[in-house]
């Protein structure tokens, strides 16, 4: 699978994907098909799952208590396929913010939001996250209060984290694909919140 | 199956040693006394999977609340800032 | 590395999921397979924590992960390295 555009040499590490993924596939252990099957699964994995799972949060106090008791098994009872997913959803309330990070490496709900940012997996995200939240959430533009506690969870072993932000006031009565459109993935993370401010499409 | 130790709300402090190998508990934290907030579940042991081995018996896995200032002599925030960090029960005494 | 000195949180403008190479996805998704055959993350993370430290800073995330991922390979006996360096340079050869 040659990359297609300008021409370019290998780098040494491509060379050693292409190398690795064409003897993998001669020994039996994996074919072409299943490498871009699951390319395109993990393309069709964005943010967009997860703020659904969000936006019914808001409007089902019920799904919300189930979600935040189990959170896999809430994300399921919408059609999300979740494999291996251990999900803890934590919730954003007027005196409580959420922030998630893995400092050992970049764990991250992939199954439920894709790829996590660059940012994310950043040398300085991860090391000054659970030091100096604050600080880091103000470089996001996010200043809270000393009212407001913040609870940085550190996704250090099984389980994955998503942020269950607040409803912002301004989206009384709106449909739930728009409420999905005000949840960005960096809400979700807890970098940022929602504002009711609805992107062009949505209905 | 290996006994659960601990309950939400019970204290706890994190064992301050610093084997070779591969370690989910971070250095940060390792010391320091918080409180069970929950037992997550029992997952293999990641030391061993990560040398090949099968990790069984599944552990104890618990997330631990910790003040903040607690944490970081430095910490400047609001005291009530906690950071919830997942812990095996090993690691725990 | 949690609590150690660092920098500002750098947010390039190809901060989105679509500027990441074919290859990479590709890397990625080799390492989901290759899960069905027990390499699991945690071996995986542990040949990246084997990285020396100045190769791990020269190095992106993705040539972190093909790395680590290639000698998990090795280390099982999946693949030797004079298969590895065989095949390696018949690609470069063939371009």
């Amino acid at each position: 699978m040659r990359e297609t555009g300008n021409y370019q040499p290998y780098s040494y590490f491509q060379l050693m994907e292409v190398s690795l993924r064409e003897l993998l596939v001669a020994k039996g252990l994996i074919t072409e098909e299943q490498v871009s099957r699951e390319v395109q699964a993990m393309r069709g994995r964005t943010p967009e799952r997860g703020a659904r799972v969000v936006a019914r949060a808001w409007v089902d106090p019920e799904f919300k208590r189930r979600l935040l008791a189990n959170g896999s098994a809430a994300c399921e009872e919408l059609g999300l396929e979740l494999p291996a997913l251990k999900l803890v959803a934590v919730e954003n309330t007027a005196k409580v913010h959420n922030v998630i990070v893995c400092t050992l490496c970049s764990c991250y709900p992939r199954m439920l939001l894709g790829i996590p940012p660059h940012w994310y997996k950043s040398r300085n995200y991860r090391s000054r996250t659970v030091r100096e939240p604050r600080a880091v959430l103000s470089e996001f533009g996010l200043d809270l209060s000393q009212e407001i506690k913040i609870r940085v969870h550190d996704s250090t072993a099984d389980m994955r984290y998503l942020v269950l932000p607040m409803r912002p006031a301004g989206t009384e009565g709106w449909s739930e694909a728009k409420l999905a459109s005000i949840v960005s993935r960096d809400c979700m993370i807890g970098v940022a919140t929602p504002k009711a401010l609805p992107a062009p499409t949505a209905p | 199956m290996v006994e659960a130790r601990f309950q939400p709300g019970d204290r706890v402090t994190v064992r301050n040693t610093a084997p070779l190998g591969h370690i989910r508990t971070p250095f940060y934290i390792r010391g320091h006394s918080g409180t069970i907030e929950r037992l997550c579940g029992r997952f293999p042991n990641p030391e061993e999977l990560a040398q090949m081995r099968d990790g069984l018996p599944a552990l104890p896995l618990y997330r631990v609340r910790f003040l903040q200032r607690e944490v970081w002599p430095d910490y400047r925030g609001s005291a009530d800032d906690v950071l919830e960090v997942e812990i095996f029960q090993h690691w725990l005494e | 590395m949690g609590g150690l000195p660092a920098g500002p949180v750098e947010r390039g403008e190809h901060d989105e999921a679509r500027s990441y190479a074919d290859w990479e996805r590709r890397v990625d998704a080799m390492a989901v397979l290759m899960a069905a055959h027990h390499i699991t993350v945690d071996e995986r993370r542990r040949h990246i924590e084997q990285l020396p430290p100045e190769a791990y800073d020269r190095m992106s995330y993705y040539e972190r992960w093909i790395v680590s991922l290639t000698q998990a390979m090795i280390q099982r006996g999946v693949i030797t390295t004079d298969e590895l360096g065989r095949k390696m340079e018949e690609v470069r050869k063939r371009g």
